[in-house]
């Protein structure tokens, strides 16, 4: 959805244009839900039969029951129990094995939705994995999670329950209507007239809450990013304050969705009483023009009440078909926002022939990089950098001066606009994207942990990696102590975003997890700015270890740490500024070396 | 349940009954329509007059129409009631988790809470929605059909009414069974939107290690724990429909064999087995209506259970009435002679967070107006929790903490919390503009947050990023972590707080710009009381007072000066990072 808003201004388009737009979407999103159907087309076919058998069945109870009536019809004492008999036996053979269509039936169609919805999520979660980091810089984690789940379950609830029932429809409708006509035809006549008039009414009213559901959908979306979003920051807000602000403006958020929700509902439960409405009314028809049917001696009691029956069960589906479509009609606004996810542009492909690098030894050049995250605001300009096998890069500068962003591209979480970067010798897009990363290891500022053990939190860089190395990297970081306080050691369970733990031992963690990784270079942003000095000084030569023949990469605001580097990059607004070892720079008594004395004043 | 339903829905009881009468009024209309049919049959019919047939004809469409008319009132109202509710269910839920004590909060945890926001009250809004209009038209067809049907013919009615116990058991089975596996459901839905949430949090690591095949599977076992929890609670709920099928039309079958006898003896007229066939599938219909209805209700009671379980957690405020208070009442002891008190004051202050292993113990210090704390420590040491304790966010366990000589304790949240700027370790930027994450909310001009730029160093690349109406990215993405903190101080000096608490918050400056900073707080910010925690002894050394922490206990306290002759762990922190 963002995508074709963003290559085409939506509110330049002419309404008309603008219209045929959306049947044309919405057109696309049935045939797309359809196309997870296909793939499931032998149960498909198989609840097609259980359906038209079980439908079948029931249609004949109708007729059975009318027989067994006219068997008692000529009245006292004149009733004929043989054959009343015969019939009731039927009827009761008949609905026993319709029911257990009709549970075959649900079974199969649970079994399918269920399917599809499992391949929905993992589409989903799968696009979602591959999209650009920005993408999560710009889409509020709470919306996500909505069209992950709750909108989803809305397409869940609509395959499993209305499937069936539209399938149901089709044969009970059509199997009814000719009980009916071989009943009496002229009878049938009047359906001519109530069912368009139900057609009618239900196009008319979807036509007003079709837009009303997407409504809600969105409307729900935004409260629950906002309440993310709040939740997140409730510290800071009651620091200032500000709770009854963010209530205030959460009860706008509120007031939207709730708003829209009963817009959708009120309008949507419109659509059953007056199809049922056009139903009673055809009832009352069929009555009176039936009895007159009867007094002309044209029709038997016992047709009368198959009749009504049969009318029963031929206006029921339609009157289902009427809530069905209002639920459809959500479950297509919800697959619309499941679509719109999965339809965002992953990262680029690898280009073909790009090689997953075998034996890196570590030698990176950054020739003439230009870089903005948005391409009129620069944030790097003509950088080039030189790195050997196994030295230390420092990059160096003042706080938004671009540092990261040398990481971002040697990462290639985002592509540089102009320029190279190579890796021993080769330009990093020939290498798959996964190989190159994972030839590297990195600590960042932001440390991440996930909800399982400790274990599995460090081992997560390798596969097959054993308790013996995970308990050494953890005691090169320091943190083996820690770990072992835990109540469970090693096989404590961390709770979500390690709120049981300290910002600093996160890190500690995040540290002994990259030492288990066999990169051959090294990122470090900021690694230790959680951890007190004196715990850096203990993990000091743990950290020397890590870099150990590695090409590293360390951004660092602690000065002391980088003065062996084996090359100080300056970096400021973009661009380099300078460069050379820690005396070069500081005899040069230039931005670092007034950078360098700042610590001291 | 209880909480939602007795408290929140209470207003409304008058509008629901309202809503239920018509509705009531409504459904009778449609309860008319198969006895009209079997009067037309068995009297109109055998009379011969045509002119009558076409009389009560016309009263079936009438009541036809009163039905739908009806109908669709009561239904509009029941949107209106359950939207009503849940938008005051929410709301009260956001404010008092908004006002949720920081000890709550941790126990629940944070995307808990937001879950229960979210999803839990959008599955109590669908459950009183569909509740109110199923769940008032579905006994009401079910007692007025039986009730009909006893009019029609009570002995015919008892051959009907012998099948609800077996309908009754089947409804009571179902939902038995239903119940704890929705409940399983429900709980493994909340591990995978866990697993999501955590997955966008670390986007960058996932990528950077390469593990989105690893992702990839833990989703899929997540996934498949859903789907297989989904299918068995749907499979289990899918029996009661044929089941229930079953049944009634057996009933059905035993009505008219009894009928037939009953014709056959002169006690009933054909018509009026007819009309019971009708008031079968009315019956029937509104009997399921009722299971899908246990169904709806039970998948909403955890739910319901869920939100009352923080509705009915500790609001901040409140926990603070009573306890310490009695301070309050006394007057200042130093009244009159406000400088002479000192403006913070910790004394003897200990606090743990699990109430089992201390997190502080025994810390004092007493700082005057305008003077600067540099806390200083390992990871883990108890920094924060000085803070915390400081502005409220949780008490001590002993000792008292006095502003301006009065316990905090026994002072109004609002009053206390307005005196500080703060910025906190991991602090949240917003989505919205530059101006309204400095504002946050306050009477400030934009000259005033200006000016807070300028003292926090940041207006240059602000005015670089498009001024101060520029919207910032979601958790300020489109900064950098310097430019962050600095945004961040400039939020709190703003409003030229009383006291200004830094957590660590220039762990992503460079020197150069921390110099300047605390250059800045020197000049003109002389009468606010700073506290400084720090990694750094550059960004402390210049405090009047410094404290140095280790495992929650003072090691040091005192001036630079004094802290490098008599403590040895400040002597090291310092030395390592001086170069010397």
């Amino acid at each position: 959805m963002a995508g074709r808003g963003r290559t085409r201004n939506d509110a330049s388009m002419i309404p008309d244009e603008k219209a045929i737009e959306t049947i044309r979407k919405r057109k696309g999103t049935i045939l797309r839900l359809g196309r997870y159907l296909l793939g499931y087309w032998p149960l498909l076919t198989l609840a097609l039969v259980m359906n038209l058998a079980g439908n079948a069945l029931a249609l004949v109870g109708p007729l059975l029951s009318g027989y067994a009536i006219d068997a008692i019809e000529p009245g006292m004492g004149r009733v004929n129990f043989s054959l009343m008999f015969r019939y009731a036996a039927l009827m009761a053979l008949f609905y026993v094995i319709s029911a257990a269509f009709s549970y075959g039936l649900t079974a199969l169609m649970i079994t399918v939705s269920r399917k599809v919805v499992y391949q929905m999520r993992r589409e989903v979660f799968d696009r979602m994995l591959s999209l650009p980091v920005g993408y999560f810089d710009t889409h509020q984690t709470g919306d996500i999670i909505s069209r992950i789940f709750y909108d989803i379950d809305t397409v869940n609830e609509s395959l499993s329950n209305d499937l069936i029932q539209i399938l149901g429809t089709v044969i009970t409708v059509a199997g009814s209507l000719y009980m009916m006509v071989v009943i009496s035809p002229r009878l049938v006549l009047i359906f001519l007239f109530t069912v368009p008039l139900s057609g009618f009414i239900t196009r008319f009213i979807t036509s007003r809450t079709r837009p009303l559901f997407r409504k809600r959908s969105a409307g729900l979306g935004r409260l629950n990013g906002f309440a993310e979003e709040m939740v997140t920051g409730q510290k800071t807000i009651k620091a200032y304050c500000q709770e009854e602000d963010t209530i205030s403006e959460f009860r706008q958020k509120n007031r939207e969705a709730v708003e829209s929700y009963y817009q959708a509902e009120y309008y949507g439960s419109m659509v059953g009483p007056m199809v049922n409405f056009v139903n009673n009314l055809s009832l009352s028809l069929v009555s009176v023009f039936g009895a007159v049917l009867f007094m002309m001696g044209k029709m038997s009691i016992g047709q009368i009440s198959s009749f009504v029956l049969y009318s029963r069960r031929f206006s029921g589906p339609i009157n289902e078909a009427a809530n069905i479509v209002s639920d459809l009609q959500s479950a297509v606004a919800a697959a619309e926002r499941v679509f719109a996810l999965m339809d965002q542009a992953p990262e680029e492909a690898d280009r073909p022939g790009a090689l997953a690098p075998s034996h890196i030894r570590g030698q990176v050049e950054i020739s003439h990089v230009d870089f903005g995250y948005v391409p009129e605001k620069p944030i790097l300009s003509d950088l080039s950098l030189t790195a050997a096998p196994g030295s230390l890069t420092a990059i160096v500068g003042p706080t938004g001066a671009g540092k990261t962003t040398v990481i971002n591209l040697l990462m290639r979480f985002y592509d540089a606009q102009s320029g190279e970067i190579r890796v021993d010798g080769r330009e990093i897009h020939n290498f798959t994207r996964k190989g190159l990363r994972q030839s590297y290891a990195m600590v960042l500022q932001d440390t991440w942990l996930f909800y399982g053990t400790v274990f599995e939190n460090l081992a997560y860089g390798r596969e097959n990696i054993s308790r013996e190395q995970v308990i050494q990297a953890a005691k090169a970081a320091r943190i083996h102590n820690f770990i072992m306080a835990l109540p469970q050691g090693y096989d404590t369970v961390l709770l979500e975003d390690g709120a049981n733990i300290s910002k600093g031992q996160k890190q500690l963690l995040t540290i002994a997890r990259a030492m288990l990784s066999e990169a051959r270079m090294l990122i470090l942003d900021e690694a230790t700015s959680n951890v007190d000095t004196r715990t850096e000084i203990r993990i000091q030569e743990a950290m020397r270890g890590l870099m150990k023949d590695k090409t590293c990469f360390v951004i660092a605001h602690r000065l002391s740490t980088i003065r062996n580097a084996d090359q100080i990059v300056v970096v400021d607004h973009g661009e380099v500024v300078e460069q050379g070892t820690h005396d070069e720079l500081i005899e040069k008594q230039g931005f670092y070396y007034q950078m360098y004395q700042a610590q001291f004043q | 349940m209880k909480n939602i339903l007795g408290f929140y829905l209470k207003p409304y009881y008058g509008r629901m009954a309202w809503g239920i009468f018509i509705k009531f009024t409504g459904t009778i209309m449609d309860l008319l329509l198969p006895w009209t049919l079997a009067y037309m049959i068995d009297q109109v019919i055998p009379s011969g007059r045509r002119e009558e047939l076409f009389f009560w004809g016309g009263f079936m469409v009438l009541c036809s129409f009163l039905a739908v008319l009806f109908n669709i009132m009561a239904n509009r109202m029941a949107s209106r009631v359950a939207s009503d509710a849940i938008y005051t269910v929410r709301e009260d839920l956001f404010a008092r988790v908004m006002y949720l004590s920081h000890e709550d909060g941790d126990r629940i945890t944070r995307p808990s809470l937001i879950s229960r926001l979210t999803g839990d009250t959008y599955y109590v809004h669908q459950m009183l929605t569909r509740v109110q209009r199923l769940g008032v038209r579905a006994p009401i067809l079910l007692l007025g059909g039986v009730a009909m049907t006893m009019i029609l013919d009570p002995v015919l009615a008892c051959v009907l009414l012998a099948t609800m116990p077996l309908l009754t058991m089947v409804v009571i089975v179902v939902s038995r069974k239903g119940i704890p596996l929705f409940a399983a459901l429900q709980s493994s839905v909340d591990g995978f939107v866990r697993l999501v949430r955590e997955d966008i949090a670390g986007i960058r690591v996932i990528k950077a290690l390469s593990k989105e095949d690893y992702e990839r599977e833990r989703c899929d076992r997540l996934n498949l724990e859903v789907t297989a929890a989904g299918q068995k609670a749907a499979m289990t709920t899918a029996v009661s429909n044929p089941a229930m099928n079953i049944f009634l039309n057996l009933g059905l079958v035993g009505v008219i064999i009894v009928g037939a006898y009953r014709v056959n003896a002169g006690t009933c007229q054909v018509g009026k087995i007819l009309a019971f066939m009708t008031y079968f599938t009315i019956i029937l219909n509104a009997m399921m209506s009722i299971s899908r209805m246990f169904v709806i209700i039970s998948q909403a009671a955890a739910s319901a259970e869920r939100i009352d379980q923080v509705l009915s957690s500790n609001d901040e405020r409140q926990s603070r009435a009573g306890g310490n208070s009695d301070e309050n009442h006394i007057p200042k002891q130093h009244s009159g002679s406000a400088d002479l008190v000192p403006h913070i004051e910790f004394d003897h202050v200990s606090f743990s967070y699990n109430k089992n292993q201390p997190d502080l113990s025994d810390i004092s210090f007493c700082l005057n107006r305008g003077e600067t704390l540099g806390i200083i420590g390992s990871t883990g040491s108890g920094k924060t929790t000085v803070i915390n304790l400081l502005m409220g966010f949780y008490r001590p366990d002993r000792g008292r903490i006095r502003i301006d000589g009065q316990d905090t304790a026994g002072m109004d949240l609002k009053s206390l919390r307005s005196r500080f700027g703060a910025v906190f370790q991991n602090d949240v930027i917003f989505e919205n503009s530059i101006f309204k994450n400095i504002v946050m909310g306050r009477q400030l001009t934009p000259d005033q947050a200006q000016k807070a730029l300028e003292h926090a160093r940041a207006a240059e690349f602000v005015k670089e990023k498009g001024g101060l109406d520029q919207q910032l990215d979601i958790r300020g993405a489109n900064l950098s972590g310097g430019q962050k903190q600095r945004l961040l101080i400039a939020r709190a000096l703003a409003d030229n707080p009383e006291i200004l608490v830094l957590d660590d918050s220039s762990s992503a400056l460079d020197y150069k710009t921390d110099a300047a900073l605390r250059q800045e707080l020197n000049d003109h910010f002389r009468r606010t009381t700073c506290v400084i925690i720090a990694q750094r002894v550059s960004s402390v050394m210049s405090a009047d007072h410094i404290l140095v922490l280790e495992d929650g206990k003072a090691v040091g306290y005192g001036t630079h000066e004094h802290l490098m002759e008599t403590c040895a762990i400040y002597r090291e922190i310092g030395s390592s990072q001086m170069g010397a």
